[in-house]
């Protein structure tokens, strides 16, 4: 996978995460040209694209567009999978997730993320393992002012 | 404000979130991140120090502003102070700060890995998992030369937590990706592959992703897995839906172990062990028979996960391309789909079948669903699927059905997406001229395009028709006729025009018989479009009406006239009033033998690629076009337009056959701006000759250790340099750290940075006996005028080197002007009384003076032309020794020191890198361009820098590498 993008009707940026090193102007001639493509779409169109030499993967959760771009090699359908576990997972630590959890947490949102892929690729398909690592760093935060040192319970989590 | 916060939330934050979605307009919301950075700056510069929860929430905020496109020029010093915090989630916002900001900045880049190593020592597997994330996320050269030869340590240690292993190895491969040279392979290699046999599927599903990319670039190292991979697939192909739990997707076991597994059996031949083959060949059966089953779920979720695995399946086949059973039933497979109510799946079977159409198996399947997919370009509202029916038409094509797809993809052009319109046109125009069986249909063809599509016509196709007609004499009448006839439309399309004024300029001859075509309708049906086409087309023209003069001496009159008017001959435009004047002059003092001689028809042109082929290929990228296709312009090539029947000109244009020019080369050889006929160069096939000429390079010395052991002469003297000396020295011209020199008793490894003219080297000697060594010493020499170019320092070692033992020495290095030659290296020991004297090359290349230069395409250009003096450049033409894979050159080419830069020059395939060589005495800028040919496995390789010394220098070292 090269980068996941997330984006409102209105093409505002939600969240973007970029699986390999490109600078800060390619980012926003890429976000531009994605939001235009995509958003152009019409509904009950195939949800997949050729961009260059990207597969552009992009589907629309309620306000909000996901849109993954992976190399021409990796399988499509799989990529929509990843899309969707990505939602079942800020739903379920969410509950219900909407464009707002997203805004107002977006750094919860990437952290999901980041148990879910790595450097592009998947980390672990399991829902149960990803929550289970999430909530227990929400954990650590609550009970960080009763400064409990050792990690310990975090370890026998896993 | 919304109470969505969660888990610990900064409140703080939340408000200036809120803030900023309730401005009105983004003069409000500027103003608003204004004054929010002056108090996060007054925060961080003031005396009170902060507590970890503000800094966290300042940080966050900080973020936030950069994420919404704003720049940060602070706060990176705070981010990184918050990864050494010992609460998690402190840490947590500091490491996600680190991987969106990355700043290259040295300093920072060093307390970071500080903070990054310190996490992975901690034993902590949360801290380890965030570290190595941030890694994988940076993904830098800095972090992968500090962390490269740690992560695989973690990766395979016994007691690492699963979690940790998953994020090492994905890590690694992240690491790998950007710099696969310092990611040495070891023994851990051989454990990694074993992750497949893991209990825990996660650790499996990550690992198996490190494994197919170390697999596709070492496959015999990792040959192993093969037989791995097939059971792991055939226990999970097995399991019943409910077996592998929460790795149960939507009643789909394992989808996303499964495809990578299939993936990762793409890298390999198909097994050769009959038993694991047998099993691998049931799986693939049972995954067909699996599809043809009711679904066990109506959600979209199961049967793409379902078919996500299907598509691999098949995959797998179409890359065996060995069974033909399982090759059909791909096919009926993918055939159902077509028709399926499933836009995606509709899209994904398309797309399939195209790869399968090339397999020799199942073309003939494919052709059958040919009226499906002509359906399907007639009938998909959506565009993209569209394109896809177009190109399975493409695929799928040949002698049999050419007339059919063509016609369709014609008519298909009326009503086409505009933003598909130029690569159908150039597709219809390479089946044309590939399956033509007579050319009088590739004419008609190529004239319908420029009816239908014009605009979308570009040069190279209208070039193409050209080349085809004057190479092919039995179509030229009726390409005459043809495009007379196309003329007659009051309004047709200019390149129309131009293609009319060439070739009735040539062969206009051949219908003037008939009364209806006569030279004077030809003329007046041309110049009555003169007016209104632009300045090339109206040049094409003069010098049709040139040739017409020549053609037919009763025209001269009429068009004399034509030049001699005031709008040819005074116009404005210097090309156009050149040509009026100059062929004015020419038809009126010419003898009719001279002037028939300047004006002769036109000589065939080389037969080269098709230009219009090499377009596409540009357009799609490369690998776009499927590799049958190249085959066949290869097989059909020469009986497309070499005829054979042309004398010694066939012998020329085969000749140049193999050749694949640029199409600029093309239009050198066609610009029909050309007022006299040039003799036909073979602009083409210069490229070859060169290739030709430069013969094999040099063979590289075979390495041999026990050789040196008998042969160094036992000596006081400095031993001359070893034999191989110069091919170590060529391993280390694109890296920096690695083993120099290996044999029975002592090992060298070197670990070297380089900044500025300055440079620092450690060595590090190892006594690889478990005996002593004595009297040990290094020295190091200048060879020739080293001496005045290069300073290198160093501190006399310890003596005595106990047996496996290892002792370090460090040199500092100072280039004081650009230099050739290397360092020698001596050293001299005794070992077991006998003295061992040994000389190496020091790798001190000038090269790692460079510091990289990023620069624009214009500017990159407008260099290269300054240093345009002869001695200045220095280029090569050599045999790829390497592979010539583009990762691994991008990799050499960094690794060398210059800026490797993108988007500037016109061919993809090249590689331009700029960089400036310090030196303690000048500055010596550098411009390289790397020009691979895959097909020859060649290269050209060209250097320009300001000092013609470096030129050579440089480029003598570079021919190693590739």
């Amino acid at each position: 996978m090269r980068f996941l993008l997330l984006f409102s009707r209105q093409g505002k940026l939600r969240l973007q995460k970029w699986f390999t090193p490109i600078t800060e102007r390619e980012k926003k001639k890429i976000i531009r040209d994605m939001t235009t493509l995509v958003l152009a779409r019409q509904p009950r169109s195939c949800n997949f694209l050729q961009w260059k030499d990207l597969k552009i993967i992009y589907k629309r959760y309620a306000s909000l567009y996901f849109c993954l771009a992976v190399e021409n090699q990796e399988n499509e359908l799989l990529a929509l999978e990843v899309i969707h576990r990505y939602v079942e997972l800020l739903d379920k630590y969410f509950g219900n997730v909407c464009e707002l959890d997203i805004i107002f947490n977006f750094e919860k949102a990437y952290f999901i993320l980041d148990e879910f892929l790595m450097g592009g690729e998947i980390q672990e398909t399991s829902k149960q393992m990803v929550n289970r690592c999430i909530e227990a760093s929400d954990m650590l935060q609550e009970v960080r002012s009763t400064h409990i040192k050792s990690n310990n319970g975090l370890k026998s989590e896993f | 404000m919304p109470a969505v916060s969660k888990g610990d939330g900064m409140r703080g934050l939340a408000v200036f979130i809120s803030d900023i979605r309730n401005c009105k307009s983004k003069e409000a919301e500027i103003k608003r991140i204004n004054k929010e950075l002056a108090n996060i700056r007054s925060k961080f510069k003031g005396d009170k120090a902060l507590d970890g929860y503000s800094k966290k929430k300042y940080v966050c905020k900080l973020l936030f502003i950069f994420l919404l496109g704003h720049d940060i020029d602070f706060g990176h010093m705070e981010a990184v102070n918050l990864l050494s915090s010992n609460k998690y989630t402190e840490k947590q916002i500091g490491y996600l700060f680190i991987s969106v900001l990355v700043n290259s900045n040295s300093e920072l880049i060093r307390l970071i890995n500080n903070a990054i190593k310190n996490d992975l020592s901690s034993r902590n597997p949360t801290f380890m998992c965030l570290a190595l994330h941030c890694i994988a996320n940076v993904g830098s050269r800095e972090m992968a030369e500090a962390f490269a030869s740690e992560i695989p340590r973690i990766l395979v240690a016994g007691d690492t937590m699963d979690s940790v292993k998953q994020s090492a190895a994905l890590c690694l491969l992240r690491l790998y990706k950007t710099s696969p040279d310092l990611v040495l392979m070891g023994e851990w290699t051989s454990r990694v592959v074993h992750l497949l046999n893991d209990q825990h599927m996660g650790v499996v599903t990550a690992a198996i992703s490190l494994i197919t990319c170390l697999s596709q670039k070492n496959p015999d190292e990792f040959k192993t897995c093969v037989s791995l991979a097939v059971s792991r697939l055939s226990r999970i192909v097995s399991s019943a839906s409910t077996d592998l739990q929460d790795y149960t997707y939507y009643f789909v076991p394992a989808p996303w172990l499964s495809c990578k597994l299939l993936r990762l059996l793409q890298c390999y031949p198909p097994p050769e062990d009959g038993a694991v083959k047998g099993r691998l060949v049931e799986c693939l059966e049972t995954i067909l028979n699996k599809a043809q089953e009711p679904p066990k779920s109506k959600k979209v979720q199961h049967s793409n996960a379902k078919n996500a695995i299907l598509f691999e399946a098949i995959a797998l086949i179409i890359h065996y391309d060995s069974e033909p059973n399982l090759l059909v039933r791909a096919c009926n497979q993918l055939g159902q789909f077509l028709q399926h109510r499933e836009t995606n799946l509709r899209y994904l079977a398309l797309e399939s079948m195209c790869t399968l159409a090339s397999s020799e198996f199942s073309h003939e399947a494919v052709k059958t669903h040919i009226e499906t997919v002509i359906n399907a370009l007639k009938t998909e509202r959506d565009v993209s699927v569209r394109q896809r029916a177009a190109d399975l038409l493409y695929a799928m094509c040949d002698r049999s059905n050419a007339k059919q797809i063509v016609a369709e993809m014609l008519s298909y052009l009326e009503t086409a997406d505009y933003s598909i319109r130029e690569e159908m046109v150039l597709k219809v125009a390479i089946l044309a001229e590939k399956y033509a069986v007579d050319y009088s249909w590739y004419v008609d063809t190529i004239l319908n395009l420029i009816r239908i599509a014009g605009d979308y016509v570009s040069e190279e196709v209208w070039y193409r028709v050209i080349q085809i007609v004057i190479n092919r004499d039995d179509v030229q009448g009726y390409a005459a006729k043809t495009v007379f006839e196309a003329l007659q439309a009051p309004a047709c399309h200019e390149n129309m025009v131009k293609v009319g004024g060439y070739i009735l300029g040539e062969f206009g001859n051949l219908i003037a018989g008939d009364p209806r075509s006569s030279p004077l309708v030809q003329f007046n049906l041309l110049h009555s479009k003169f007016h209104l086409c632009s300045v090339p087309t109206r040049a094409l023209l003069l010098s049709a009406y040139i040739k017409f003069i020549n053609l037919f001496p009763e025209t001269k009159a009429t068009i004399q006239e034509v030049l001699r008017c005031d709008s040819q001959i005074r116009n404005s435009d210097v090309e156009l009033q050149q040509r009026a004047v100059e062929y004015l002059k020419l038809s009126s003092i010419a003898s009719t033998d001279v002037l028939a001689t300047v004006l002769e028809e036109m000589p065939p042109f080389p037969e080269r690629e098709s230009s219009i082929l090499a377009k596409l290929k540009k357009k799609k990228g490369p690998g776009a076009v499927s590799v049958t296709e190249m085959e066949d312009g290869k097989r059909e090539g020469g009986e497309l337009n070499g005829g054979g029947d042309r004398g010694p000109d066939a012998s020329a244009m085969a000749a140049s056959n193999a050749s694949t020019p640029s199409p600029s080369a093309d239009l050198l050889g066609i610009r029909p701006a050309a007022p006299v006929s040039a003799a036909p160069a073979s602009v083409g096939s210069l490229l070859v000759d060169v290739f030709s000429e430069a013969g094999p390079a040099a063979s590289s010395a075979a390495v041999n250790d026990e050789g040196f052991l008998s042969s160094a002469p036992p000596s006081e003297d400095p031993a001359p340099p070893l034999s191989e000396a110069d091919e170590l020295l060529n391993k280390f011209v694109c890296k920096n750290n690695g083993v120099l020199f290996e044999n029975q008793l002592l090992q060298i490894g070197i670990k070297s940075e380089y900044r500025q003219n300055l440079g620092r080297m450690y060595l590090f000697y190892g006594n690889k006996t478990s005996v002593q060594f004595a009297s040990f010493t290094t020295t190091v020499s200048y060879p020739g005028e080293l001496q005045s170019q290069l300073n290198v320092q160093s501190k006399p070692v310890e003596p005595l080197v106990e047996g496996g033992a290892q002792i370090q020495q460090v040199l500092n290095i100072e280039c004081l002007t650009d230099f050739s030659e290397a360092p020698l290296l001596n050293i001299k020991f005794r070992y077991g009384g006998a003295l061992q004297n040994l000389t190496l090359k020091l790798p001190v290349t000038i090269n790692k003076f460079f510091q990289p230069t990023e620069m624009a395409s214009q500017d990159f250009f407008q260099r290269w032309k300054q240093l345009s003096q002869p001695q200045q450049e220095a280029q090569k033409i050599f045999k790829a020794n390497n592979s010539m894979d583009t990762e691994v050159l991008k990799a050499k080419l960094l690794g060398l020191g210059m800026a490797l830069l993108d988007n500037v020059d016109p061919n993809p395939e090249n590689y331009v890198c700029a960089g400036v060589i310090q030196t303690k005495g000048q500055q010596v800028g550098c411009l390289l361009r790397l020009e691979p040919n895959a097909q020859a496995q060649m290269y050209r390789l060209t250097l320009r820098c300001s000092k013609d010394s470096v030129s050579r220098r440089l480029c003598e070292l570079l021919a190693e590498q590739f």
